[in-house]
Order: C-alpha cells, then sequence, then structure tokens
C-alpha cells in the first residue's frame, strides 16, 4: 500500500473514531433518560420509555440509518449534516438497549437502600442522584463495555450511505488496489485494536467506580471463589468465621 | 410530510420476496451458528492449551470486529483465493460464524451451570468420555440455553439487512430497488422498519414461551 491510501486509511479511522465518541455519548445520555424513566412512578411515563425501547430495538440498526439519512430529508425537511446523521442514528438505536442496562442496574440496587432514603425524607431526585445512581453505575459498566464494542461495530454501517469512516475507506483502497485480502486484513485488525483499547479502559473504569463505593472488583470476586470453596468442598459447614469479605 | 399508500400497496409483493429472503438467511445463518457455537465451546474445554488457546483469540477476534467487513472480506476474499459462493451462501456464512462466537459463550455459561455432582455421577457409573457429553451433560445444558440462543436469533434477524452490501435482495436490498425505480423512499424503507418490530416482537413472545417451558 501506497502512503496515500494510508493516509486515506488513517482519514477514515478519525471519522469512525468521532462517530464512536458523539454515538457514545448520545447513547449514553438516552440510556439514562430512558432507563431512569421506566422505573417512575407514573404508568405513562413508564409505558411511553417501553414503547421507545420497543421501537428503536425493534429496528434494525442498518434499516434506523437509512430511515435518518432518506426519510428524514424527504418527510420533515431536516437534512443532516452526514456525522450528526449518523450519530443520530447510531445513538438511538444503541441507547434504547442501554437503557435496557440502566433500568437492570437500577432494579438491583437493594430496596433497603430506597427506604433507607425516603426515612431520611430525601426528594425521589435526590434519592436517586445520591443513593440509587452512585451503586447502580458501576454494575452497569460491564455491560455498557459490551454496547460499546457493539456500537464500534455499528459504525461500520454508516459507510453503506457513503460516509467516509474506515470500513468506507477500506472499499476506495479496495478498488484502487484490486487486492482486497491485504486492505480487509488491516482494517480488521484496526477495529479489533480500538475495541481492545476501550475494553482495557472500561475495565481500569469500573474497578475506580467499584473502589469509589467502597467495593473492590478484585477481593469481591476473591470472596467469591472462597465462600464457594467453603461451602461446597470437603468438610464444608464446619464453622471456620463465616462472613468473608 | 407525505405519505403515499399506493407506494405501500406496490412494494408489498416486493416486501414478501425480501422477507423470504431474510428468513432463509436467518434459519440457516442460526444453524450454523448453533453447531459452530457448539464446537467452539467444546474446543475451549480441551485439555491442551494449544487447542484453547487459538480458537479464545480467533473467536474473540471475530466477535470485536464488524460484521460488515467480515461480509466484505468473505465476498472479495474468497474469490481471490479460488472460492466461488453464492452472494447468499456467503452472507450465511459470515452471519454463522459472527454469531457462533456469541452462541459459544452461551454453551460456555450452560454448560458451567450444570450441577457437578451430575459429572461426578458419570464418572462414578465409569460412562466413556463422549457418553458423558452426549446422555449427562450436554441435554442439561442446552435445554438452559435455548432461550438465549434465541436472542442471538433475534439479533441475527436484525443484522440481515447488511447483506444488501453483497448483493443480497433483502429486504432493505428490495427497498433500495423499488425507491431507485420510484423515487418513493419514505414508505419502503418505514414498512420494512415496522415489518421488523412486527417480526422481533412475535419471536420474542414464542421465547417467552420456551423460557417458561424449558427453563426451571
Amino acid at each position: 500500500m501506497t502512503p496515500g491510501l494510508w493516509k486515506l486509511v488513517l482519514e477514515g479511522v478519525w471519522t469512525t473514531l468521532q462517530l464512536l465518541v458523539f454515538g457514545a455519548l448520545l447513547a449514553t445520555a438516552v440510556s439514562f433518560a430512558v432507563g431512569v424513566a421506566c422505573t417512575h412512578r407514573s404508568r405513562l411515563v413508564r409505558f411511553a420509555a417501553g414503547c421507545y425501547t420497543e421501537v428503536f430495538r425493534g429496528t434494525s440498526a442498518l434499516v434506523m440509518i437509512f430511515w435518518v439519512f432518506f426519510v428524514l430529508p424527504v418527510a420533515f425537511g431536516w437534512q443532516l449534516v452526514p456525522l450528526w446523521a449518523g450519530t443520530l442514528a447510531l445513538g438511538l438505536t444503541y441507547g434504547a438497549y442501554g437503557s435496557e442496562i440502566v433500568r437492570g442496574a437500577l432494579n438491583a440496587v437493594d430496596p433497603a437502600q430506597r427506604e433507607g432514603g425516603i426515612a431520611l425524607s430525601l426528594t425521589p431526585a435526590q434519592r436517586m442522584r445520591l443513593i440509587v445512581l452512585p451503586q447502580a453505575v458501576p454494575e452497569m459498566i460491564p455491560s455498557f463495555c459490551n454496547l460499546l464494542v457493539e456500537l464500534l461495530k455499528g459504525t461500520a454501517l454508516v459507510s453503506v450511505m457513503g460516509m467516509g469512516d474506515l470500513t468506507f475507506s477500506a472499499n476506495l483502497v479496495r478498488l484502487a488496489l484490486q487486492q482486497s485480502a491485504e486492505i480487509y486484513g488491516y482494517v480488521l485488525l484496526i477495529y479489533f485494536v480500538i475495541a481492545f483499547t476501550l475494553t482495557r479502559l472500561m475495565r481500569s473504569l469500573e474497578k475506580r467506580l467499584k473502589a469509589s463505593v467502597g467495593r473492590d472488583a478484585g477481593t469481591e470476586s476473591a470472596a467469591r471463589e472462597l465462600k464457594r470453596a467453603r461451602t461446597t468442598g470437603v468438610g464444608a459447614g464446619v464453622a471456620s468465621g463465616d462472613g468473608v469479605a | 410530510m407525505r405519505w403515499d399508500w399506493n407506494a405501500v400497496g406496490d412494494f408489498l409483493p416486493d416486501l414478501w420476496k425480501g422477507l423470504l429472503v431474510t428468513l432463509q438467511a436467518v434459519a440457516l445463518g442460526s444453524l450454523l451458528s448453533f453447531g459452530l457455537g457448539l464446537v467452539w465451546a467444546l474446543l475451549t474445554r480441551a485439555p491442551t492449551r494449544w487447542v484453547r488457546w487459538p480458537v479464545e483469540a480467533v473467536t474473540e477476534f471475530v466477535r470485536d470486529t464488524p460484521l460488515l467487513v467480515q461480509l466484505f472480506f468473505l465476498f472479495y476474499v474468497l474469490p481471490e483465493w479460488g472460492l466461488t459462493f453464492s452472494a447468499l451462501a456467503t452472507g450465511v456464512f459470515a452471519l454463522g460464524l459472527h454469531y457462533s462466537t456469541y452462541t459459544m459463550q452461551v454453551y460456555r455459561a450452560g454448560i458451567e451451570a450444570v450441577p457437578a455432582g451430575q459429572w461426578e455421577a458419570a464418572t462414578a457409573l465409569n460412562l466413556p468420555r463422549h457418553r458423558i457429553w452426549t446422555a449427562v451433560i450436554l441435554p442439561q445444558a442446552i435445554r438452559r440455553v435455548v432461550p438465549a440462543l434465541g436472542n442471538y436469533v433475534i439479533a441475527m434477524l436484525k443484522d440481515t439487512p447488511m447483506l444488501m452490501v453483497i448483493t443480497v435482495l433483502e429486504m432493505l436490498g428490495r427497498a433500495r430497488l423499488f425507491s431507485q425505480a420510484h423515487f418513493q423512499f419514505t414508505e419502503p424503507v418505514t414498512v420494512i422498519g415496522v415489518a421488523f418490530i412486527l417480526i422481533s416482537y412475535l419471536a420474542s413472545l414464542v421465547l417467552r414461551a420456551l423460557e417458561r417451558r424449558l427453563v426451571r
């Protein structure tokens, strides 16, 4: 490959990264808004949030992208810049998946924690901000990490609309070189490296967030192992200072 | 906003043809992913790490890279290597391979969820190794993972529009052809979106029923 072609690929990487970052920001905002709405007292709010999730999870991401790129301009007269159209489609779609993660983590918080907040006569907003979210967010991180990798893979879809992301520049390079294996091999590798980096970053973020609410990911799993060893191994049930960690 | 019901009516025959292709791709792709996923899951339990390690690495790589690029790769590279398949066969292969790396995780969780006592009892009965797997472990493991596998079938369904890029005329490909012929994009794309919602909703109802029956 010539330097000129590599430059094309690098420009594609830049567009992909931009889409990834903006899409992730929008998806996070949507996830939290819809996910929190799913646990709202009012049945109407819960129903609306549920409808959003079903519609955006039910349609295919690529169909959604087609809709934003082709139907939105014709139907409503909104012609978006390609980067924002891509961000909108990806953010709304993956936000719908994310809202389920948020809802699950909120529900997993011990009900006694909420009751404690009620007993302290905190307002619902204060309970959410000070008690529930700080405990729920570390639980969300592993699932959000998976979703982020899914979003990265989803960014490739905008190339179908002719947006100059990594996959699109790969196609241009293929046309120039007439050799497919080399360029697609490189491109797959680049996606993998980005995904791998994201996974590592999210893992360190999880560790930090867990530490901030007084829990340690490392010792937690070690404690679980210990507990299992004590309850299933030889001599299980022998009193040996229960209540690990 | 203009909405033309005549266009919807004109598009319906195309939608039906596209739907058949989509369902065909999902059915064949899921069967392939169920089979391959089980193979990967069993290989990652192999006694030697020279088998485990490459399988882990390759499946991780496939899982972390976009299906769209994998489709392009197979579609353009396989013919260069002298292997020519139809577009649909290439698409099915890509879907099956991509999702097998997900079903593999599901099978692994299912196998690990079989109580240790089952292994011990099977060993105590002196069953040969392959009988332990086929008669004791797998029947229990697979029963539990059917709903989770079903989730990936729905996910695969929603990924089939990507086959459009390798010239398979599934639903979205038909919509694109239709819009190029009639200059109407709003109706076909919206109809397809609704079709996807309906199919995945129906599929999730089936899954919920299966879950009640299989997972206790």
